[in-house]
């Protein structure tokens, strides 16, 4: 694959794994209306991730589609960031990481609004009205949950510090994004760091919360170093297109 | 969900269809707040395009009419046919009435 295409699979790869790791809220949510909230994300998530692998697989000219990146890949191939696989553990922790996430995923893609790849141009356009709204409803939650109770509070902190050392790897540049830059596909992702930072800056304001500890930041998704969380999502994630090899229905 | 005081209050949601409609009943949920509640009615109740606009408000704050006084209050009406505008003809053309 060339930068362009890369580009494309990095989007693509990161709205998927999330959209995955969401759905496994289905059925096992707080409340029903919650269990619909999410569910809702997720679907989001893999509606933005079919486009963005359709036209990875397209630039790639090799005869794969959207499916077969997302299907028959193993997971060292996969380029999503550490952040969106890690695991739900409780509701706050997976709030948590909404929370950095589609701040830094509204920022990108009202970004990518301006890119001369008219089709990331049109998916960006389209999916960040969808990134407003989860922006909105994990500040939300980050706010009740961290001005709640003592027990909602304690858990809001654990999340947020469980997923704060994953967030530095979201504005991390490298010759993908320098390659997509030049060609005025990519956007500097660093720029968007700024904003990003004074977004959640603000919640936690709101949510009585301090910003988590710095920690070491651990990167690497992106050449396909994951974490151990990402091989068991893909093992449940494509186990019916690995023993029924092109099933559809 | 066990005991019903830490059940998060009732809310019944209303949409509006399209502009120049009225807002309709739906349905409820439950939120803790009138934010959280618009919220749990967007994800609800308007995942498949139902709407352009919602409103949300306490069940508890809706005064319902007794069904023991049903027949003093609405039987009355029954016989009182002149009442319907039904001696008029409907232009063509005419929907939402």
């Amino acid at each position: 694959m060339d930068a362009i295409a890369t580009y494309a699979l990095r989007l693509g790869d990161d709205s998927l794994i999330l959209g995955q790791r969401l759905s496994e809220w289905c059925g096992h949510a707080p409340a029903l209306e919650v269990d619909l909230s999410l569910a809702n994300v997720a679907l989001d998530q893999v509606g933005q991730a079919t486009h963005f692998l359709n036209l990875a697989g397209e630039l790639e000219g090799k005869g794969r589609d959207g499916d077969a990146l997302a299907f028959r890949r193993d997971v060292m191939d996969f380029t999503n960031c550490l952040l969106v696989e890690q695991p739900n553990g409780d509701f706050a922790q997976t709030i948590a990481r909404q929370l950095l996430f589609s701040h830094y995923q509204e920022l990108l893609f009202t970004a990518l609004m301006g890119s001369k790849n008219a089709t990331i141009a049109a998916i960006a356009a389209k999916a960040v009205k969808e990134t407003s709204y989860h922006a909105t409803l994990a500040s939300d939650w980050v706010v009740r949950l961290g001005d709640g109770t003592d027990e909602s509070k304690a858990r809001m902190v654990a999340g947020l510090d469980w997923m704060w050392r994953f967030a530095d790897e979201l504005f991390v540049m490298d010759e993908v994004d320098a390659a997509a830059i030049k060609a005025g596909v990519g956007v500097d992702k660093a720029s968007l760091r700024a904003a990003w930072e004074t977004r959640i800056d603000a919640v936690l304001a709101d949510a009585t919360l301090a910003r988590p500890a710095p920690r070491r930041a651990t990167t690497g998704g992106r050449i396909g170093r994951h974490s151990e969380h990402l091989g068991h999502l893909l093992s449940d994630m494509q186990f019916l297109q690995r023993a029924y090899p092109g099933a559809t229905w | 969900m066990s005991d019903p005081s830490k059940e998060w209050p009732l809310w019944e949601v209303f949409v509006r269809g399209k502009g120049g409609l009225s807002h309709r009943h739906v349905g409820s949920v439950h939120a803790v707040d009138a934010k959280m509640a618009l919220e749990h009615a967007r994800d609800t109740y308007t995942r498949r395009m139902e709407g352009v606009s919602l409103w949300v408000l306490p069940s508890a704050q809706i005064v319902a009419s007794d069904p023991g006084d049903a027949g003093a209050l609405f039987e009355p009406a029954e016989d009182k046919v002149y009442r319907h505008p039904t001696f008029y003809k409907i232009p063509d053309g005419i929907t939402h009435i």
